[in-house]
């Protein structure tokens, strides 16, 4: 398989990497960059566990090319903190108890960031429609909703 | 002998966070396929694509020979050959036939995923097509295809197939005199689909082989312990060869308790020796881990006019898939188990069919059982025309009750949950147009188990507790909020790890709803051990009997008015003196727990049909359950709500679908379809709290119970709103269409 060689901008900091030209995003994150904090829960955008956002939009790690990244910005649950300062978001998943195993967790919070960017007052039923492309099997999702309304409302009168 | 006494906590029953909460919303958690190791080659296993065949032959030396492919497996690399762990042999990799659409024949090893794909093409496997059965009524009949002959087990009736290996009776009194009490007799035929536990984590290790043939396993499972005795046992290793560690685990609701590709995985590493990594696709995952039993169910129920249950009568088959079964005795216990009745009769079997070897899915067998029973009681209750929350309470089973499966209850609170109902708001709100409400009551035995703890005082006073249970819902917050308790300190100076195979005795998987029993249990006790152990070095410094040397709030003190050692001393001073008292200081338990101590639940479902397509909608849902002693109460509603939402899959969505070929048709998340967000309303709950006497905080398990009665809520709720009483589920639209239209 020929390789192409990509630059890009991952969290804020320049990378580079050559990868496969078949090689899925997730795949380029995980297992050639070790940015293993987006999770693989089926590899074929079922389930929302490799959300991350491409030049602020919301993909499945899982369904773009490693090759595409090039000349964009890539955002995932390894950047949402800053350094040692959770993002409110991740504040209030634990303070609601919004996580069990957590291997959606990732995925559900930066999903709900890119919610809360374009929606900072989301009503319940927008968070449902807009999270329903992100599994849990553990939750049934109500800490979690609770969880994206809180954090939705701190960042209104506060804003990060 | 209760374990219980009444007490007033201070840390027991906050909502404290979990020791592991950073980690996992930051994306730092290590899960199953979140490790490498140096040199790592990555495995990819080959499947049957057929139901039922006769492996004639494989050829792997076209893969062998591809550069880059380090080993290849067959059966053949086993050389077990009988004896107990032989099926799950079996099951991880087919002997001389493939036994269900998924079944792994072959696994490569290769330097990396690409090429291990490319080297199963290479494998070539001659295949003779044999009958298959898939589905448990043909698979019952005289004359189906046989799964495996030789294995019926003693006391299974006669006029069935050799594909039921097992029957269970249970039961007292006598039905056919109950039957004649009653004024109303309701008998029906039920069936539910099979499901998946459908964690969102797949199957995933890395395995290492020493040339001295002792190995390491990193694994995503609920016991560490079990795959360590699994492993060993097939790969013909002793345990203590063979250290296990446990991953952060992506979930596992039962389905992470047994093996299916980490032997193959050391299989691999041995023969290739380099480390090995494997991880299941989600089409594997579905096609040859877990599922969950199908069932063929009949249920017959007399009621008299006042609303007491007269007779119950159940007849359960559960399909295992191809291999021996569990359900029949946990399917047929629970089935009546909330009822305190006079004669009741229950009867499981176990069945095998061409499916994937059925594993544990949170309180094994009782959901589909709660669902036929329930909605007998359901239809009789309307028949007389009575309250169906009434005639729960008249009958419901009490301390001191005799249990439809045999013992004698102890302390519980069925009826306080059944109370709680009637009071909630819920169950009087109003309801709309084309809506329904449904209540079930359900019950889970509990278990407790193997179970060792060893914790122990730091140099600088604090405390370390070593368990040997994957944390699947909070534990090591709850083992923690425990030991902080026992010893009068903050919960912030006590951390909890999960410890490998290699660090710790033996312990029970994270299954059975044990661990804050079980595991919090043996903590407490490990406490007092580290209590009594202070009091005696101290009561020898100080020179006084130990019986006044008291230990309170987290701090030693004298009580004797002889000894001028007045000053309390803390964990951080009694550490200062430790090593020149006797050396460093710990507690340890090690118990196989009894007492674990039943828990009921009762739901309430409003459902909302849409008479066009037969779609429902869960309009509103109420979980409520005894805990006995919630220690972190968000970690019992959490599980409350995880458990009643896969039972609500349960009921409206979720279901294996083979085709006329055996083959599984909805292997991915897009056409095995679990509740989503957008699915659901809010999950209330209400934790009622009746102390389990077998613990000392009076704690019961609380995750498996949820789960069991939301089939026959929902069921029961549709019925209400229809007229059509629902007996196969799930009620996917054109099954509910289907009964609309010939009503």
């Amino acid at each position: 398989m020929q390789h192409t060689h990509i630059s890009t901008t991952i969290n804020g900091q320049p990378v580079e990497y050559a990868c496969a030209n078949d090689a899925s995003l997730l795949e380029v994150l995980r297992d050639q960059l070790g940015m293993t904090g987006t999770k693989e829960g089926c590899g074929s955008g079922d389930c929302g566990a490799c959300s991350i956002s491409l030049d602020n939009r919301l993909v499945c790690a899982c369904l773009v090319l490693g090759v595409e990244a090039q000349g964009r910005h890539v955002e995932t649950i390894e950047g949402m903190a800053d350094k040692n300062n959770l993002h409110i978001l991740q504040t209030k998943f634990l303070e609601h108890a919004a996580l069990q195993c957590g291997i959606c967790t990732p995925g559900i919070l930066v999903a709900a960031r890119a919610l809360l960017a374009k929606h900072p007052d989301p009503t319940e039923t927008q968070v449902r429609y807009w999270l329903a492309g992100n599994l849990c099997r553990c939750t049934g999702y109500d800490k979690i909703i609770r969880a994206v309304l809180a954090a939705a409302q701190a960042m209104r009168e506060e804003p990060a | 002998m209760s374990q219980y006494k009444a007490r007033k906590f201070n840390v027991v029953g906050q909502r404290l966070q979990r020791p592991d909460g950073i980690d996992k919303v930051t994306g730092r958690a290590r899960y199953g396929a979140d490790m490498d190791a140096a040199g790592m080659l990555h495995a990819k296993v080959l499947r049957s694509p057929h139901a039922h065949a006769r492996i004639i032959s494989i050829d792997t030396s076209a893969a062998a020979a591809l550069p880059g492919v380090m080993a290849v497996i067959t059966r053949a690399d086993f050389p077990l050959a009988s004896g107990e762990y032989i099926d799950l042999l079996d099951h991880c990799m087919a002997g001389d036939r493939a036994l269900y659409d998924g079944h792994a024949v072959a696994a490569v090893a290769a330097t990396s995923k690409r090429l291990a794909k490319q080297a199963l093409k290479l494998i070539k496997v001659d295949y003779e097509l044999l009958p298959h059965v898939t589905d448990i009524e043909a698979a019952i009949a005289p004359g189906a295809p046989v799964i495996h002959a030789g294995v019926v087990g003693r006391g299974v009736p006669k006029g069935y197939s050799d594909n039921v290996t097992r029957f269970r009776s249970f039961g007292h009194g006598d039905i056919e005199a109950g039957f004649q009490q009653a004024d109303v007799v309701v008998e029906r035929t039920y069936r539910t689909e099979a499901t998946h536990q459908g964690y969102i984590e797949p199957h995933a290790c890395v395995a290492t082989m020493g040339m001295d043939g002792r190995g390491d396993l990193w694994v995503c499972t609920q016991g560490h312990f079990a795959i360590r005795n699994m492993c060993a046992a097939i790969l013909g290793m002793e345990s203590a060869s063979l250290r296990v560690t446990a991953s952060e685990i992506g979930g596992g609701f039962g389905g992470k308790t047994t093996v299916c590709i980490e032997p193959l995985a050391l299989a691999l590493a041995k023969k290739s020796g380099r480390a090995v990594k494997l991880v299941m696709t989600r089409d594997e995952v579905l096609r040859a881990t877990g599922p969950t039993v199908s069932t063929l169910m009949h249920v017959k129920l007399g009621m008299n006019q006042a609303g007491r249950i007269t007779a119950a009568y159940a007849q359960l088959f559960y399909q295992s898939g191809a291999y021996r079964g569990y359900a029949a005795d946990f399917g047929a216990m629970p089935a009546f188990a909330p009822y305190a009745l006079e004669n009741v009769h229950t009867e499981g079997f176990d069945v095998m069919t061409n499916r994937p070897k059925s594993a544990a899915y949170r309180a094994p067998g009782a959901p589909p059982a709660c669902y036929a029973a329930e909605s007998a009681i359901d239809e009789a209750a309307h028949q007389l025309g009575l309250d169906p929350l009434a005639v729960r309470l008249l009958n419901a089973a009490r301390e001191g009750s005799k249990s439809s499966y045999g013992p004698t209850y102890a302390a519980h609170g069925l009826v306080e949950c059944l109370q709680a109902a009637q009071q909630h708001p819920h169950w009087r709100a109003p309801l709309g147009e084309n809506m329904g409400r449904g209540i079930a009551a359900g019950f889970w035995f509990n278990f407790g188990g193997d179970t060792c703890v060893s914790a122990f005082l730091n140099p600088d006073g604090s405390i370390s507790v070593s368990e040997g249970n994957p944390d699947i819902g909070g534990s090591r917050a709850s083992i923690s909020m425990m030991v902080a308790e026992e010893m009068g300190i903050p919960y912030e100076q006590v951390r909890t790890t999960v410890a490998d195979t290699g660090s710790m005795g033996q312990n029970e998987p994270t299954h059975g709803s044990r661990v804050t029993f079980a595991v919090g249990l043996a903590a407490i006790k490990s406490a007092r051990a580290i209590i009594a152990e202070i009091r005696h070095r101290l009561a020898q410094l100080w020179e006084v009997d130990i019986d006044s040397v008291v230990w309170q709030q987290g701090c030693a003190s004298c009580t004797d008015p002889n000894s001028e050692h007045k000053a309390p001393m803390d964990l951080r001073q009694v550490a200062a003196i430790a090593s020149n008292t006797g050396g460093p200081i710990g507690g340890h338990h090690e118990v196989n727990a009894e007492g674990a101590g039943v828990s009921f639940g009762v739901h309430i479902a409003d459902t909302e049909v849409d008479p066009q397509t037969g779609h429902i909608s869960i309009k509103r849902y109420t979980v409520i359950q005894d805990a006995g002693k919630a220690i972190q109460p968000d970690y019992v509603e959490g599980q409350l709500q995880g458990g009643a939402v896969q039972g609500i899959g349960w009921a409206l969505n979720e279901e294996y679908i083979y085709g006329e070929d055996g083959r599984l048709q909805n292997s991915g998340f897009l056409d095995y379809r679990i509740p989503v967000a957008s699915d659901l309303p809010m999950i209330d709950t209400v934790i009622v709290e009746v102390p389990n006497p077998g613990h000392p905080y009076g704690v019961r398990g609380v995750g498996e119970t949820p789960i069991v009665p939301p089939l026959a809520a929902v069921a029961n709720a549709v019925t209400a709103a229809t007229g059509v009483r629902q007996v196969h589920l799930p009620m996917s639209p054109p099954r509910v269409l289907a009964g609309l239209q010939a009503k």
